[in-house]
């Protein structure tokens, strides 16, 4: 490929290549401060590239290729180059990954225990992940949270954080520019704006955390707590995972464990300072 | 040195794994995942010594095989479950036999959907028995069912519909329109049983399908993973029988595949070493290369550092070249004419 | 027509976990998980190693569980094999 680079997230090691420059500067921009080991082979590889070489100059679309395809994604174009690689890391990991178990779920950490929040696009599981990583806690990640089979306990996926729609001025205000990507308005997906995470939580990022909270945000509606039994709380998360059934018994058995050790809550919020508060107020009675 | 010729030197032991830079890692691990082929080479590095990064990766792949493999004969044993009733003998085909067999090429090799022989007098038995134990129609349009129906080897394909597993019932190993028909017939009586219970191709029946499967059956896409098994099936077999190639050559020669299986040979001989040995007694077999073996080769090897498929040309031709094998010509412009149309 | 006859899974098949509710039970065979609740896990139990049909499973379970055997134990109980042998977690004998 003409351009590339090279992204470890995590426990991850990316290539991405492009036919283009810009997605790969845009890249090299947000994960700049990113441990890199340079001698270290690609785990998953992305692959930014144009259907047609005309269509390289000429109205370019970004096809989103790599190790796994989805067949009938479609292009987006060149504008939108940095969403392109995003959802193909995401891509690979969500079909590629298979040391962990995957959760689509956030995370943060404080004292090396973590809160794992599980929920769809529009649960603001993302948001409050962000919002919490500015205010105290260590950031795990807003999209992928790994469970270790062997150990149970968590791995981060830190990659940048990606903002949409009302988040992004939500967070934006709060946060140094510079940690901000360039705004992508009007995407399929609504406008969206990339936030680096804080520096701590990048230089934390191989440290794992022992899961003490499971939380099933649902945004909207009245401020409520409701304790999950262990039985809704597996099936929620064979839900959430892209890799359980590909992992066999010690997707099982981390599962059982998962839900069995760890206190799990669905919580309701209306607005993101009462979900904050909720989250704290939760995690103080299960530390206690 | 190609990504992709790296890759083939490591799965034929031409090359040590340690003396590989991290660019050559980029490179082969793209190749071996886009021919889905990752887990079969971490089997076969599974004693080399290699960097923590690389052997975490291999690592992942080999477990992640054998929960795969595990899941592709549970197929095989529920449609075992389901054909019981009526007492329909069948044959495993393709990966899930490897793998039942516990054959070389088994070790960490993707399977696909379940495939199946039964004789042609059960299709109909078999049918009714699938489709009441939860498979059912893969919704296709009526075109490409009745093409399936009177064309090809197979019923048209059936998924479970709770597993969301495939199956593919064959009645031929071959398209009825190919003009090489291989007789099922003998293929069922000369099955043999392996220690599950399954029962499976005899050796060289099963050497000879893989090669049809390769060559005369398809446009050589994921050819690299289906002639590995050809050099594995081989090796496997020479240790029982050591004129396994005059048993394989005769076995090809009643199904008319004889020119198929050599050059399979001549080309696993070529990328993987697999060993040819040449007879004059009790009948002349010789690997005289062939004019377009090269072109084989090129359209194998066609891959760039990124996984991606490169030689576009090649594989047009290779495509066409498949349906030729098939179909009589004016049946081959009706139907890539239907196909055109579709698009 | 007499009921059909179902073998259980080999004992070291199955491993079978509760939780809270629900049974999680993973099958290594299929390596697929189901998530039951009663009398399911009940049924697994009491199948023991022989074949058995669901008239002899209707009389354990009211046995074990003090129950009535009467009335429709025994069609609940055949529904319940039909289902566990579409899942692979019995098997027609």
């Amino acid at each position: 490929m003409r351009h590339s680079t090279r992204i470890a997230v995590g426990p991850v090691q990316f290539r991405v290549g492009s036919d283009w420059a810009e997605p790969i500067a845009g890249l090299e921009r947000l994960y700049a401060a990113y441990p890199q080991d340079d001698a270290r082979p690609a785990d998953a590889t992305v692959r930014l590239f144009a259907a047609r070489p005309w269509r390289r100059w000429l109205r370019p679309s970004v096809h989103i290729g790599g190790d796994f395809i989805v067949p009938d994604a479609l292009p987006l174009p060149l504008s939108m180059g940095l969403l392109a690689a995003e959802m193909g890391m995401n891509l690979q990991v969500a079909l590629g990954w298979r040391r962990h178990m995957l959760l689509h779920a956030s995370a943060v950490a404080k004292h090396g225990r973590a809160i794992i929040m599980s929920g769809e696009s529009g649960s603001g599981k993302s948001t409050l992940a962000a919002l919490l990583g500015e205010d105290g806690w260590r950031l795990m990640g807003d999209e992928f949270t790994l469970i270790d089979p062997a150990s149970g306990d968590a791995f981060a996926f830190p990659r940048a954080v990606s903002l949409k729609n009302q988040a992004i001025a939500e967070v934006a205000g709060r946060v140094d520019p510079s940690r901000l990507g360039p705004l992508l308005a009007g995407t399929p997906k609504g406008d969206i704006r990339h936030l680096i995470p804080r520096a701590d939580a990048i230089a934390a990022m191989h440290e794992p955390a022992r899961p003490a909270l499971l939380l099933f945000p649902r945004f909207g509606g009245e401020a409520a707590i409701e304790p999950m039994g262990e039985g809704e709380a597996f099936v929620r998360l064979t839900e959430a995972s892209t890799n359980y059934v590909a992992l066999g018994e010690a997707g099982f058995a981390a599962l059982t464990r998962l839900v069995r050790e760890t206190p799990a809550f669905g919580v309701s919020y209306p607005d993101s300072a009462t979900g904050m508060a909720l989250v704290e107020q939760l995690w103080a009675e299960a530390v206690r | 040195m190609s990504a992709v010729q790296t890759f083939v030197d490591l799965l034929a032991g031409r090359r040590d794994a340690a003396t590989l830079t991290r660019r050559d890692w980029d490179g082969v691990i793209g190749v071996a995942r886009a021919e889905a082929m990752l887990a079969t080479l971490a089997c076969r590095l599974e004693q080399a010594a290699l960097r923590p990064p690389v052997a975490a990766l291999l690592a992942d792949q080999r477990a992640a095989a054998e929960v795969a493999q595990r899941q592709a004969l549970w197929e095989a044993e529920m449609a075992r479950r389901a054909l019981k009733g009526q007492r329909i003998e069948f044959v495993l085909l393709k990966g899930t036999a490897y793998a039942a067999a516990g054959l070389s090429c088994a070790a960490g090799r993707q399977i696909g959907d379940l495939d199946i022989l039964v004789l042609r007098s059960d299709i109909g038995r078999a049918e009714n028995d699938l489709l009441e134990a939860g498979w059912e129609w893969v919704k296709s349009d009526p075109y490409d069912d009745a093409y399936y129906r009177d064309h090809m080897h197979e019923l048209p394909p059936l998924i479970h519909k709770a597993r969301d597993r495939m199956i593919d019932v064959h009645h031929t190993i071959l398209p009825q329109t190919h003009r090489i028909t291989p007789d099922a017939l003998i293929l069922m009586a000369e099955a043999i049983e392996t220690p599950s219970g399954f029962r499976v191709l005899s050796p060289p029946a099963m050497a000879c399908h893989c090669a049809a499967h390769l060559l005369a059956d398809g446009d050589l896409q994921g050819g690299l993973r289906n002639l590995w098994d050809f050099h594995l099936l081989v090796l496997d077999f020479l240790k029982d029988d050591r004129d396994f190639y005059l048993t394989l050559i005769e076995e090809a020669s009643t199904h008319g595949l004889a020119k198929v299986v050599k050059r399979a040979l001549r080309l696993a001989n070529r990328i993987y070493g697999t060993p040819l040995r040449s007879y004059s007694w009790p009948f002349r077999l010789e690997f005289e290369r062939e004019w377009d073996d090269d072109l084989f080769i090129r359209r194998l090897l066609a891959r760039d550092e990124w996984g991606h498929a490169t030689g576009f040309a090649l594989q047009q031709a290779f495509y066409i070249r498949s349906h030729w094998l098939r179909m009589p010509p004016a049946m081959l412009a009706r139907h890539l004419w239907t196909k055109w149309r579709k698009r | 027509m007499p009921d059909a006859v179902y073998r259980a899974a080999p004992p070291d098949a199955l491993r079978i976990e509760p939780l809270g509710d629900l049974t999680a039970i993973f099958d290594r065979r299929s390596t697929q998980t189901h998530l039951v609740v009663p009398p399911i896990p009940e049924i697994l139990t009491l199948m023991g190693d022989a074949p058995c049909d669901a008239a002899a499973l209707a009389a354990r379970l009211a046995a074990a569980f003090d129950l009535d055997a009467e009335g429709d134990a025994r069609v609940v109980v055949a529904e319940r094999l039909a289902e566990l042998a579409a899942i692979g977690l019995v098997e027609r004998a």
